[in-house]
């Protein structure tokens, strides 16, 4: 048997256990705690790890989810590194604190556990929570496993607490599939966390000694360039994000994923775009249709902002149809994901089709058997050259499989 | 700060403390506080009272009015206890 | 008074209008705080009486905030210092009547009851005055706004009262018309640790319709008609302050008429409705004296 050089423990656990063991192990200064299934049980195990000494950190048990991240904001203004956890309506109700967090530059990092929202109450996955929130400013990285959680919440603050970026950032992962699900989930060894991710340094904050007032009024003749400067960091997000992974996965012992992470998207002329564990469960419809002679592949987005339009483009540029998967829907068009892919291809001079599939909303399960079937309908498509349907639903009550 | 240099623009929207935050205020003003200092007593009641701390104090504890930011509100003459401080019209 | 700082924290040229009583608050709770003093400023007058950006009207650190969020970010803050070691600090929350006692009670409540290290200062101009004198929990009953233009039909909440309804060690009520009291209060407040909670009466000739050289005089008259109450609960124990003291006697106490008739947002009362205010304001007292009396 091969050893390979691994450095570090491995643990069985789920989803939100490894983002709180990657809450601490970032030695994150200040946590807010709101709780909102299932979302609980990261709040529940960082609340253990401050009471038992492991984690020196304030544990502010707040009264709502927009105090928390006010409460996040204010502790990082003062130069603290401040995490917190929420999902569906406790990332809805703290949507105005959002932006300010943003607009603010202050790199606080929140683990979102991605749950449908109400009416009525449903508490399974979705991606319509983080997505709604895709316009304010925010880094967003959705995972796909519980490995990824951990590593993904510590890379954040080495990427957002670098001076050329200075945002906030949210690291997804799907309620239940990921948050209540055992995995093994390696952490490296304390002292090269701390090596990788030093004490945070403030690019700004709130200091007697230098007194500054943030925030007043910021008349049109300002405004606009600050934001334009929020749009700027977003676009050095997709240079850097690689360069800060890579170098976590070279001390570690990771295979580094990037903004995309592909399967058998080499020599594919038909391609699943797709997030989380969708894009997994998609591998299995691929093998299986590649065993069937269709060329077909995936491509996993894992940074969904800033978008990886140039990455995107050039993975897709020899392929003849995309299979867009979205686990979300914008009433009133389609998909957000099939969105921003068409609109990351207009720019192309040649590019392929593109057919939106929508799937999975509130927890309703996706087989990798479905997603065969869209592959083999998306092929049909592809020799015809037509996209018969620009957004299909799958899954819905009645439908003849 | 160079307004057309976005590159000298701090981080996020951060004010830096000085007078004239609003530019100069003084010209809001419609009537002006005119301190007697014969009549003075130097109760420090205008300075005290005053929203705008436009009322400086000399080494001697006198009142003089910042004409620079005054509003006119006419608190000081309000308060003043021994009518030292009279509100006159300005001119225009 | 000869003993007050003469250091300014609050710099001439801000944008308050000509009269503003919540200035003359916020400079003297200023010059009691000093320079180890970090402010956050809900939505609310003062966040524009700073100035625009560039250039700030307050000399210590300034994080402004929405609306609803003053209390919890305070916490936030306080909770950030600690971190870092910082312990010399004082965090306070400066927030209008209406970021207090309406959209940002609830944060509130909840700093209070986790007893965080955070100074709220509510100054209460009765309205949503910075969005143009609309009404708020704190206005009282019979006066004009821009939403109760027939008079407002609910009494004013009382915020204090429900701050001490938390056992937080420090509540207390102030007023600009007497800057000497205010002063000492916020000094006291300073040294005690968790949650402390002061609660400014701060007359507006803006919103209330009066002449802006009356801010202090209209001030000072709402104690004196014990309309307003000036007091501290220092662990649960309450204690009139001095200027209040003598008016538990009603006898002692101007009719409220002579505050009302000074402003033009009650210029439509009633003698019936200046009885509804009046006896609402003897409730008050006599529930003071039945709750506190030794």
């Amino acid at each position: 048997m091969v050893q390979v050089a691994v450095k570090g423990e491995t643990r069985f656990l789920t989803g939100n256990y490894a983002a709180a063991y990657a809450a601490k192990a970032a030695r994150v200064q200040v946590v807010a705690a709101y709780p909102i299934t299932p979302q609980t049980t990261i709040v529940e195990k960082i609340s253990e790890f401050v009471e038992h000494g492991e984690l020196d950190a304030q544990y502010i048990r707040v009264e709502s989810e927009h105090s928390a991240m006010a409460a996040c904001i204010g502790a990082s203004a003062a130069g603290a590194r401040a995490f917190t956890a929420t999902s569906s309506h406790g990332l809805a109700y703290m949507h105005e604190c959002l932006w300010w967090a943003a607009g603010a530059r202050l790199p606080i990092v929140m683990a979102v556990v991605n749950r449908a929202l109400g009416p009525g109450w449903n508490i399974w996955t979705d991606y319509c929570d983080t997505m709604a929130q895709r316009d304010i400013g925010w880094i967003q990285m959705y995972c796909a496993d519980n490995q990824e959680v951990f590593n993904s919440i510590i890379q954040a603050y080495k990427l957002c607490e670098d001076p050329s970026i200075q945002l906030p950032c949210m690291v997804d992962e799907e309620a239940f599939i990921l948050s209540h699900t055992s995995m093994p989930v390696r952490m490296p060894p304390q002292e090269e966390i701390d090596e990788y991710l030093p004490p945070r340094k403030p690019q700004w904050k709130l200091d007697v000694e230098d007194p500054v007032t943030f925030g007043a009024l910021l008349s049109p003749a300002w405004y606009m360039d600050f934001r334009f400067m929020i749009q700027e960091a977003m676009e050095r997000v997709k240079e850097l994000f690689p360069k800060v992974e890579e170098d976590y996965c070279r001390r570690f012992g990771f295979e580094p994923k990037g903004l995309i992470e592909t399967y058998r998207c080499e020599d594919a002329e038909l391609m699943f775009i797709a997030m989380g564990t969708l894009a997994y469960e998609a591998r299995l419809a691929v093998d299986a249709l590649r065993e069937q002679g269709i060329k077909i592949g995936v491509a996993r987005v894992r940074m969904f902002r800033p978008f990886p339009k140039e990455l995107l483009r050039e993975l897709v540029s020899d392929a003849r149809l995309l299979a867009v998967l979205d686990r979300q829907i914008s009433f009133g068009l389609e998909g957000a994901l099939a969105t921003e892919v068409k609109s990351t291809l207009y720019a192309m001079e040649e590019r392929p089709l593109v057919a939106g599939f929508v799937l999975g909303l509130g927890g309703r399960d996706v087989t990798y058997h479905q997603i065969e079937e869209i592959g083999r309908k998306a092929h049909e498509w592809m020799l015809k050259g037509k996209v018969e349907r620009e957004t299909t639903w799958i899954g819905l009550r009645g439908e003849k499989e | 700060m160079n307004p057309d240099d976005i590159s000298a623009l701090p981080l996020a929207p951060i004010s830096k403390p000085g007078s004239g935050a609003s530019g100069k205020t003084g010209f809001w003003r419609t009537f002006r506080p005119v301190i007697d200092l014969e009549k003075c007593v130097k109760c420090l009641l205008c300075w005290l009272y005053c929203p705008d701390a436009t009322i400086e104090l000399d080494e001697n504890d006198y009142p003089h009015v910042n004409y620079e930011y005054c509003k006119g509100c006419g608190i000081c003459a309000n308060e003043c206890k021994v009518g030292a401080i009279t509100m006159v019209r300005e001119e225009i | 008074m000869k003993d007050l700082p003469r250091e300014e924290y609050l710099l001439p040229g801000h944008a308050a209008c000509a009269g503003c009583g919540p200035s003359i608050a916020l400079r003297h709770t200023l010059k009691a705080l000093g320079r180890r003093t970090i402010l956050v400023i809900p939505a609310c007058c003062t966040s524009i009486i700073q100035g625009p950006f560039p250039v700030s009207a307050v000399k210590v650190p300034i994080f402004n905030m929405v609306f609803a969020a003053a209390a919890s970010t305070a916490s936030g803050i306080a909770a950030g210092l600690k971190a870092q070691g910082i312990e010399d600090v004082t965090v306070v929350a400066w927030a209008g009547d209406g970021g207090t006692a309406d959209i940002g009670i609830q944060a509130l409540s909840g700093a209070a009851e986790r007893g965080d290290n955070i100074l709220y200062i509510c100054y209460d101009n009765e309205a949503y005055m910075n969005t143009g004198i609309q009404r708020s929990g704190a206005t009282p009953y019979g006066a004009w706004t821009t939403t109760t233009p027939t008079g407002k039909l609910e009494h004013k909440k009382n915020l204090p009262m429900i701050m001490a309804a938390h056992g937080i060690p420090y509540v207390a009520t102030a007023s600009p018309a007497y800057p000497l009291d205010l002063y000492a209060k916020v000094k006291k407040a300073m040294k005690i640790k968790g949650t402390r909670y002061i609660h400014i009466h701060a007359p507006c000739p803006t919103g209330w319709r009066y002449p802006s050289s009356k801010t202090v005089e209209v001030g000072r008259r709402a104690v004196q008609t014990g309309m307003w109450v000036l007091f501290e609960i220092e662990n649960g124990k309450f204690k009139l302050s001095r200027p209040s003291a003598p008016l538990v006697e009603k006898s002692r106490r101007r009719p409220v008429e002579e505050y009302v008739r000074m402003q033009g947002r009650f210029r439509d009362l009633t003698d019936e409705d200046i009885a509804v205010l009046q006896a609402w304001v003897d409730e008050v007292w006599e529930n003071y004296k039945k709750l506190y009396s030794t």
